[in-house]
């Protein structure tokens, strides 16, 4: 009886304190400290990883422009019904947004935002704004008169999809598509269509490159590991050394080699090989050759540690039992190699995904690839929300293939070393 | 917090750069190569010498990303650029450039028609042209920008600017359409269709260039026989390096570049004094003996008294046969779909 009742009450530590709450006490203690420890990688990863993503992704359906500069107008053209042109109380509003945006001076703004949506919105808010303080009621007569494109309704009716505080018309361009006059989300002309084929061509490009890095890789990482220490390390050295050399100076290296009157070119007329120079540079060809160069070390490295790591007992048990080399090298060795395939693989691909200078130097109009379409949305265009939208979509495809990834080889199959 | 952050990390990456603007000198953005040599002779040397103020020079390829990124952060640290004016009239719709007052620019009444605008004073007029090596035709020689998309008459390669701001023009005035009809042709769908059609001809012949000193470069290594190409940069070509090279004057894009003052700069006071200076007379008529670029004043141009000069300026006479002022509100209206169409058409 006595026992069971003890076994009822809580236990204590000896100063009386329940054992549990104690514990929970000095767990919390540990956690806090290792959570001291890693706070800041945390909060590196915070500012530096997340904060910019997300950033990114609010950039690329950014719309609050419109609802700020033409306020009156927004709000009034929510009750429109679409067909025919606006009531008077949208026009007047209309008027009302003109004359504020005259005087701070920002209607370009709004109307730089517009003219994505409809060329030759830009003009007609522009022009209309320099008219703002003749216009008169009523409104409507007095703003078709100030400029008759205000009669055509397709310009109201951009202007009343795109009042909100966000829009999807940048992601939507990004992949090639956009609002017909009705409203319905279409694909884009043919001869307008572009980011798809880049997308699909940057993919391309990284999976040819992916592929030669391994190609080249694998037997590099293999005689890496099975030479002595002092030979193998001498040799890794050739490995690292471009790593250790400018991106710029490697490419530029590269044209120097690939171009017409180039190293290789000259070589291969000087001796008699050829009588026209090959076109090596401005091509896939010339991208394929400086991208595998510069990104074969991210191949190598993790291949060679698991590499490092396969016993060499396993091959001569398999050749004991009767394998010949060829099998024992294609059934023993090279599973056991896949985690260093996939680490390298997965490493080379993604890299190669965000390339931008090389291919910008080496490359061909045929070439241009995910990363200079941002560059050109950023520097030329100053539309950073299509830039963003861009990148947004680049990384969702990025996201999309290292799931794909995970649920073929297992991320948790994959090795650094 | 999230502003804090924003700010920090902008300042942060604007540092670098943050301690070249200092009390005593001028910080000017301009292209670089050969047009920068003849402003600094012609501008910046005779300010330092007048007012003491060094200019620090900054180098750039005419995009107004930097600028913009600048003015956003708050902290500005060029306090004039050399833009051209489509970038100048993008800047002052994006906010990012002061809204010019031509009070403080005591000649304001003598610039000459489109060389003023809201946020720019014009510096140069220069026109986009096609040149060609003399030494690559033996014998006829080419004249007309249609000879420039004729491959069979003027075989080789082409230097065209990957942009398609006025290759679409000269795509037109190759194809027959009069100069002055240039912009409402394109401004219709059909008119971009035979633009493009007409580029299409020539498309597997072309090697493209993106900063202004390629095409001399592309012309002098024989890479090209004939290229697009900015006026001043070819003739700084035949006339410093005796490059045999020939400007074709026919049917080039005339287009001017301006002086802006991105917002916020703290010595907004000293970039007006030096926007005075270069304005002047005295000045700006010295530029064209440095390089083929033309005054945008009246005045200034009276003082072009060499000939042999004078015949190599955009402006001159004997140029101006057949030729298409750029259209400013064109692109600015259509360039986000051209360029997309451009982009697309490209790199099929």
């Amino acid at each position: 009886m006595a026992i069971a009742t003890d076994s009822s009450q809580p236990l204590t530590t000896a100063d009386g304190t329940p054992l549990r709450q104690s514990l929970r006490r000095a767990e919390r203690l540990n956690k806090l400290r290792a959570f001291g420890l890693v706070a800041p990688l945390f909060l590196f990863i915070l500012v530096f990883f997340v904060f910019p993503i997300a950033k990114l992704a609010s950039v690329s359906v950014d719309n609050s422009i419109v609802p700020e500069i033409l306020t009156n107008t927004v709000e009034a053209i929510q009750d429109w019904d679409g067909t025919d042109l606006p009531p008077e109380p949208v026009w007047k509003a209309m008027a009302a947004d003109l004359v504020e945006g005259k005087k701070n001076r920002n209607i370009a703004k709004v109307g730089k935002r517009l003219n994505f949506e409809k060329p030759g919105f830009r003009r007609l808010l522009i022009k209309s704004a320099r008219k703002a303080d003749k216009l008169e009621a009523p409104y409507k007569e007095s703003l078709i008169k100030a400029n008759k494109k205000w009669a055509d309704p397709e310009f109201w009716r951009v202007l009343q999809r795109e009042s909100g505080d966000y829009t999807f018309s940048y992601i939507l361009r990004a992949v090639d598509m956009t609002y017909s006059e009705e409203g319905s989300v279409t694909m884009v002309d043919d001869k307008n269509a572009v980011y798809l084929d880049i997308f699909g061509r940057t993919l391309f490009i990284s999976a040819q490159v992916t592929l030669t890095c391994l190609l080249l890789g694998f037997p590099i990482a293999y005689l890496l590991s099975t030479l002595p220490a002092k030979t193998g390390n001498m040799l890794m050295i050739f490995v690292l050394l471009p790593f250790w050399i400018s991106l710029l100076v490697r490419t530029t290296a590269w044209i120097v080699l690939l171009q017409d009157q180039g190293v290789i070119n000259s070589a291969l007329i000087g001796i008699g090989v050829i009588n026209e120079p090959l076109e090596l540079i401005r091509n896939r060809v010339g991208v394929v050759v400086a991208m595998t160069h510069i990104l074969l070390p991210f191949m190598i490295l993790p291949l060679y540690s698991v590499m490092k790591g396969i016993n060499p007992s396993l091959m001569r048990a398999a050749k004991s039992m009767g394998a010949n080399p060829a099998i024992a090298f294609w059934r023993v060795y090279t599973p056991l190699t896949v985690p260093g395939i996939g680490a390298g693989g997965l490493l080379v691909f993604i890299i190669s995904i965000g390339y931008y200078i090389t291919p910008a130097l080496v490359g061909g109009p045929k070439d241009i690839m995910a990363s200079q379409l941002i560059d050109i949305q950023m520097n030329q265009q100053l539309n950073w929300n299509m830039a963003s939208a861009i990148g947004v979509v680049l990384l969702a495809i990025t996201l999309v293939l290292f799931a794909i990834y995970n649920r073929l080889v297992g991320i948790d199959r994959m090795k650094m070393g | 917090m999230k502003k804090l952050l924003t700010t920090s990390v902008l300042a942060a990456a604007t540092f670098g750069v943050a301690a070249t603007a200092q009390a005593e000198s001028l910080t000017v953005l301009s292209w670089g190569g050969a047009y920068a040599s003849s402003q600094r002779e012609a501008y910046y040397k005779p300010y330092t010498a007048a007012t003491g103020t060094q200019i620090v020079e900054d180098e750039f390829n005419g995009e107004l990303a930097k600028i913009k990124a600048q003015v956003e952060a708050g902290n500005v640290t060029i306090d004039v650029a050399d833009l051209e004016s489509a970038t100048a009239l993008q800047g002052c719709d994006e906010g990012v450039l002061e809204v010019i007052d031509w009070s403080r620019i005591p000649n304001a009444d003598d610039f000459i028609p489109g060389s003023k605008l809201e946020c720019g004073v014009g510096t140069i007029t220069w026109a986009t042209i096609v040149a060609y090596n003399t030494t690559a035709f033996s014998g006829d020689q080419p004249s007309t920008m249609a000879d420039f998309f004729d491959l069979d008459k003027f075989p080789g390669k082409r230097g065209v600017r990957k942009s398609p701001k006025v290759m679409l023009e000269f795509a037109l005035i190759a194809d027959g359409v009069p100069a002055a009809d240039v912009y409402d042709v394109m401004d219709t769908e059909e008119g971009i269709d035979r633009a493009f059609a007409k580029l299409d001809t020539i498309k597997d012949s072309i090697v493209w260039w993106e900063s202004g000193s390629q095409p001399p470069q592309l012309l002098a290594d024989g890479e090209v026989t004939m290229s697009a190409a900015w006026n001043g940069r070819i003739q700084s070509a035949i006339d410093g390096e005796n490059q045999p090279f020939k400007i074709i004057w026919d049917g080039q894009n005339l287009d001017f570049d301006m002086w802006v003052i991105p917002k916020g700069t703290p010595n907004l006071d000293k970039a007006y004094d030096f926007l005075k200076f270069a304005s002047a007379a005295k000045q700006m008529g010295t530029q064209h003996t440095y390089i083929g670029y033309g005054p945008v004043t009246n005045e200034a141009g009276t003082m072009i008294v060499d000939d042999k000069l004078a015949e190599k300026l955009p402006s001159a006479p004997v140029n101006l046969g057949n030729w298409v002022p750029h259209n400013l509100d064109y692109w600015a209206d259509n360039f986000d779909d051209l360029n997309e169409r451009f982009l697309a058409w490209v790199s099929q």
